[in-house]
């Protein structure tokens, strides 16, 4: 039976290891087709290892994680990617060996209604300019970021995984990846966020669910933030 | 007649030409082994061997099946890229994640082996592989007596080098295996089967290998020590050219066989040894080779 109301991605009882270390201890959380979720929480609890963990690279891995019904637990990430799942790693993966057009152009299509790529340039202005550039890792690290999100735009996932992407860029940059998740999500990706900076987290997210020692803490919507203001503050240690 | 140096000219250009031929077969196993380094991580000792291979398959394709030259320089490097494929599956995939040395040693052991196995079926003398009639005979320019086949090795070892330094530079492909070299998990994670492409291009490397087996055959002896009298010099090419570089290998295998050339008319006694002459310098000036990027 077709349930509307199931969510586009359902991660349970997700646990995580790292060779020896056990790292995520029972995750469960869910995202819904056309939001925005993001994952908060202070370095080492856990967030960028749950991003992984959907995606299929890391060590190991026991759960469930459904997406559009299917289970993808026990899929390899080559598979993952094809049912329409795109990660923006934290260190971005700007490939040194290829140029900004082969970067750009790298992840390939697994199904139909992508971004083309006139699309991706209304979005970063930047990257048309930059385009001839011969190494992708030559460029600033705003410009990279927005590489590294514009290239999994074309490839027509439906949720987009970013992890961090503000990180370590200037404020100007911030407002401009801002405003294009936004736009996404105006466009009906589905995006899960990872942010250690809730304030900007708050212009993009619907939903939050703040993570400690590989495991989901609290959870509340965007209504809910400033009533939970402290709360954060000593989740983050801010 | 004229003389350069005091030099016929027969001579200087002889020696050039045999160098230019030495070259192609460096340029041409010197390039599997950087792209096989370059995606696994593995230096493939077994490239002699596999080379041999290719010059004993096409032997043997002509002695039991009738099949020709230009039918063996498709054939052979299938069949023996076929076999590289099957190492690679059940044997190399086991060692990326380990030390250079385990690799190393795998496909060292793998060369002793099928070397053994050449010499005990078709003995260590050397097997006559005869010429096809449309590459018999050659051209007198003036200056030197160019033979067809030679001239053709050149062009062909040239054109797959090329072709090869193309399809990775410069298309979809290639970006994907540059990309695979990087950052392996990365490009699995955007939806490509990293471990096909792997498992491939180590094929290719192979199928490489045999393809300069194949063109030896009607030049040398087709012998079981054919390979491993050659790799040594392989390596120092690679190592010169630097590890992975594919232009470097190609670059540097032919400027290599020139230089060798020379050195044999110029000053005889250095001839053997000129290479690792070079060898010693670069790694002394340019510790990453003269291609290589440094790590």
């Amino acid at each position: 039976m077709l349930d509307v109301t199931a969510p586009l991605l359902a991660v349970n009882e997700l646990q995580a290891w790292y060779g020896e270390s056990h790292i995520l201890h029972g995750v469960s959380f869910d995202v819904r087709e056309g939001e925005v979720v993001t994952l908060l929480g202070r370095n080492g609890a856990g967030k960028t290892t749950t991003m992984k963990s959907i995606m299929g690279i890391v060590g190991q891995r026991t759960g469930s994680v459904r997406f559009e019904g299917q289970e993808l637990i026990g899929k390899q990430s080559n598979q993952i990617a094809r049912a329409g799942i795109a990660l923006c790693p934290e260190e971005r993966g700007i490939f040194a060996s290829l140029s900004v057009e082969e970067n750009l152009l790298l992840p390939p299509i697994v199904r139909p209604g992508g971004l083309t790529v006139p699309q991706i340039f209304e979005l970063f202005p930047n990257l048309k300019e930059r385009l001839g550039s011969s190494q992708g890792t030559k460029l600033s690290g705003g410009e990279q970021q927005m590489l590294a999100i514009g290239r999994i735009l074309r490839t027509g996932a439906r949720l987009l995984m970013l992890d961090e992407p503000t990180e370590g860029l200037a404020p100007v940059i911030i407002q401009q990846i801002g405003k294009t998740i936004r736009s996404l999500k105006q466009q009906g990706f589905t995006i899960l966020l990872v942010e250690q900076n809730f304030r900007f987290a708050s212009t993009v997210a619907d939903r939050y669910y703040v993570m400690e020692h590989g495991r989901i803490i609290d959870r509340f919507t965007n209504d809910e933030l400033d009533a939970n203001v402290d709360k954060l503050h000593e989740y983050l240690g801010v | 007649m004229f003389e350069i140096f005091g030099i016929p000219s027969m001579a200087l250009f002889g020696q050039l030409l045999i160098g230019l031929i030495n070259g192609s077969f460096y340029a041409l196993l010197s390039l599997g082994l950087a792209v096989i380094f370059g995606m696994l991580n593995i230096i493939n000792f077994s490239h002699g061997a596999q080379y041999m291979m290719g010059a004993f398959a096409a032997y043997l394709l002509l002695k039991f099946t009738g099949l020709g030259y230009w039918p063996a320089l498709i054939v052979a490097p299938l069949l023996v890229g076929l076999f590289g494929v099957v190492i690679e599956r059940t044997m190399l995939r086991y060692l990326y994640k380990l030390d250079h040395l385990y690799g190393l040693l795998l496909t060292f052991g793998l060369a002793l082996i099928i070397e053994g196995v050449a010499r005990k079926n078709l003995g260590s003398a050397g097997l006559p592989y005869v010429l096809p009639d449309s590459l018999q005979g050659g051209h007198n320019l003036g200056f030197m007596f160019l033979p067809n086949y030679r001239a053709w090795v050149i062009v062909a070892s040239l054109v797959v080098c090329f072709g090869t330094w193309f399809a990775i530079e410069r298309t979809r492909l290639g970006a994907y295996l540059r990309a695979a070299t990087e950052n392996p998990t990365l490009v699995r994670a955007f939806g490509i089967n990293v471990p096909v492409m792997i498992t491939l291009t180590y094929g290719f490397g192979v199928a490489l290998a045999a393809f300069a087996g194949v063109m030896a055959a009607p030049i040398y002896n087709v012998s079981p020590q054919m390979g491993s009298d050659l790799i040594i010099v392989v390596f120092a090419v690679v190592v010169i050219g630097g590890m992975g570089s594919i232009l470097g290998a190609i670059i540097t295998g032919f400027g290599l066989g020139v230089v060798e050339g020379l050195t044999k008319v110029f000053f005889p006694e250095a001839s053997n040894t000129v290479i690792f002459v070079v060898m010693a310098i670069v790694l002394l000036v340019r510790p990453a080779g003269l291609f290589g990027r440094r790590a």
